[in-house]
């Protein structure tokens, strides 16, 4: 099911959470709503729900306008950042809820064959007589999607659904999450703050910030061509310089990076750690080592420079560096914004 | 065994038990010491003395009836209480406590003013011919006022902290009002309504002050059981009185431990597996 927002506005008493929004979801397709808290990602989720309503615009499933359908009747899946499960239902009843509340009447075999289906599918089978107390986050995040898909919707919408879960199971629960979708095929639009996750996990990223899409894209897209420093800043690691254009070059240090396009003037100059590098002699910010901490892919120096800038920046393994070395810092790509 | 912070193990229950001992045990025994030093034959008599089991009647059912109707009422006062915000919420709030702090003897004066024919709320039934003072619907009143506090704070806590978001839950997965409260809601309710239900039933056995000026106490219909152990007391007849509170006793022991089996029970998912 295509799912279409028209201008769509919400305000909660003097707070502007949601500002004009237009998005299109292809049926199928998994995208994600990625932006800070506060940027109006959930409430944008929970329009679609039907469990907040828009103050102004419309959001269409496929032809049909949503707007005023209320969410009992939308036939959307939601799945919860707490996951919301029945404390009181074993884990079989949690995901038969859908089906035994709905208008139409199942016979009680169709249940249970359903829900021994959806227990195999989220790798629940032999946990359905357990109740959400006596089993771990990942697997109640799993029973909280079982029971979303039970009563078959039209789209399935997840808030921040890995937020409240450790690291490890996170990353694997994503993985299951693509391979579920795959093999389903029906719409998902999910929430998160997490970049990582977002890139990992969607078809398209929709990047929020103070109520408003500033960039939507493939992760490919967005990774490469951020389309503002905003966007640059939030999806990993930065370092921001301020510089002056002139003649389509900007210079840092003795280095010059060029600024096709802009005109003279004062730009912002954006460098990922990866896009720098480290050298005893050459082209660059002179500047000197503060400290090295070491990752599992290398070394990560942070470095001051001549004029007193921090800057951090990612090396290999095999780098020889150490604190109070000096050297320069060589750019091999760059990013520039029109000054702020 | 990790250092705990509070008083050691031996001394809070060596405090606990000294004071249940005083204050709960001691008087109880005494009590049940008393009516045992008559013989079964004389005990049973007693207790099973026509003017004795119409009082149990009539107090056990008022009793179940100001439950079922505080039942009702305090969930419904409560729900108001903690989804609505309206002026004067925290009046009420506090208002609901009023039968607890006021003495029962001047509740049940005001109550038999008001419930009168002739009084304010007495004289509306009083047209369809129904009497409300001295009359058992009287007694029910008199113990639905002094126990709706119980029913109230017990639900009102657990509806706090129940989260919305199993609510939308429901609704997003195409619940009705009426099945998300019946299937949702109020199962999680459920073991606070029992603890409020088995407070509110044992304070109505028990009410006293309240209830005898708006009785009207005659033997065999208005007379309620402690009222009937007060009446062998003033007789100075002591083993008459405690073998008909010993009814009493057991009804509320009893009724609390029904109540604490079906609390277990609705509960049993909060069991670690």
């Amino acid at each position: 099911m295509k799912i279409r927002l028209d201008n769509v506005v919400k305000t909660f008493e003097t707070f502007r959470a949601v500002r004009d929004v237009s998005l299109e979801i292809e049926s199928g397709e998994l995208v994600a709503l990625l932006g800070p808290s506060g940027s109006g990602k959930t409430t944008i989720l929970r329009m679609v729900a039907g469990l907040e309503y828009a103050d102004a615009g419309h959001i269409y499933f496929g032809t049909e306008d949503a707007t005023d359908i209320p969410v009992r009747d939308r036939g959307v899946g939601f799945v919860f950042q707490h996951y919301a499960l029945f404390p009181h239902m074993t884990v079989t009843e949690n995901i038969a809820f859908g089906m035994k509340v709905s208008k139409v009447r199942r016979d009680k075999a169709a249940i249970d064959a359903r829900v021994t289906e959806l227990l195999r599918l989220v790798q629940l089978d032999g946990l359905g007589e357990r109740f959400p107390g006596q089993i771990s986050g990942g697997q109640r995040q799993r029973v909280a999607l079982a029971r979303a898909l039970a009563v078959d919707p039209k789209v399935l919408l997840l808030d921040e659904p890995f937020g409240a879960l450790d690291a490890n199971v996170r990353r694997d629960l994503r993985r299951w999450l693509r391979e579920i979708h795959q093999e389903l095929g029906i719409t998902t639009l999910f929430v998160t703050h997490d970049q990582e996750e977002a890139l990992d996990l969607a078809d398209r990223v929709v990047i929020l910030d103070k109520g408003q899409i500033v960039q939507q894209g493939t992760p490919e897209d967005v990774c490469r061509n951020p389309a503002s420093a905003f966007v640059m800043n939030f999806l990993g690691d930065t370092n921001r310089f301020t510089a002056a254009v002139s003649g389509g070059v900007a210079r840092l240090g003795n280095a010059t990076i060029p600024a096709p396009g802009f005109s003279d003037g004062p730009v912002e100059i954006f460098l990922r750690p990866s896009d720098l590098g480290w050298n005893v002699s050459g082209e660059g910010i002179p500047a000197t080592v503060a400290r090295v901490i070491d990752r599992p892919a290398g070394r990560r120096i942070l470095a001051v420079t001549a004029s007193g800038e921090a800057v951090e920046l990612d090396v290999a393994p095999e780098t020889q560096v150490s604190a109070q070395d000096k050297g320069i810092i060589i750019i091999e790509r760059a990013r520039v914004y029109a000054a702020a | 065994m990790a250092r705990r912070i509070l008083p050691g193990f031996p001394l809070a229950l060596g405090i606990t038990l000294v004071y249940v001992s005083i204050i709960v045990v001691l008087p109880l025994g005494a009590l049940v010491f008393k009516a045992a030093s008559l013989g079964f034959e004389d005990y049973w008599r007693i207790v099973s003395s026509p003017r004795a089991v119409a009082s149990y009647r009539v107090t056990a059912l008022s009793a179940l009836a100001a439950t079922a109707f505080n039942l009702v009422f305090g969930m419904a006062l409560a729900w108001v209480l903690v989804r609505y915000r309206f002026p004067g919420r925290r009046f009420i709030d506090a208002l609901v406590d009023l039968p607890f702090a006021l003495p029962t003897a001047v509740a049940g004066i005001a109550l038999t003013t008001l419930f009168a024919e002739n009084g304010w709320f007495g004289s509306v039934p009083a047209h369809a011919g129904i009497k409300v003072a001295y009359t058992p619907l009287g007694i029910m009143v008199a113990m639905a006022f002094t126990s709706l506090p119980f029913i109230v704070r017990t639900v009102q806590p657990v509806l706090e902290d129940l989260d919305p978001a199993l609510e939308e839950a429901a609704q997003t997965l195409g619940g009705s009002d009426r099945s998300i409260f019946l299937r949702v809601i109020l199962p999680l309710l459920t073991p606070a309504l029992l603890a409020g239900l088995s407070l509110s039933f044992a304070r109505s056995l028990g009410e006293f002050g309240a209830i005898i000026f708006i009785a009207g106490n005659q033997p065999m219909s208005t007379e309620i059981t402690a009222l009937l152990a007060f009446i062998r007391l003033e007789e100075y007849d002591y083993q008459a009185a405690a073998a008909i509170a010993s009814v009493l006793l057991i009804t509320a022991f009893l009724m609390l431990a029904i109540t604490n089996i079906l609390q277990a029970r609705a509960l049993r998912y909060m069991a670690r597996g």
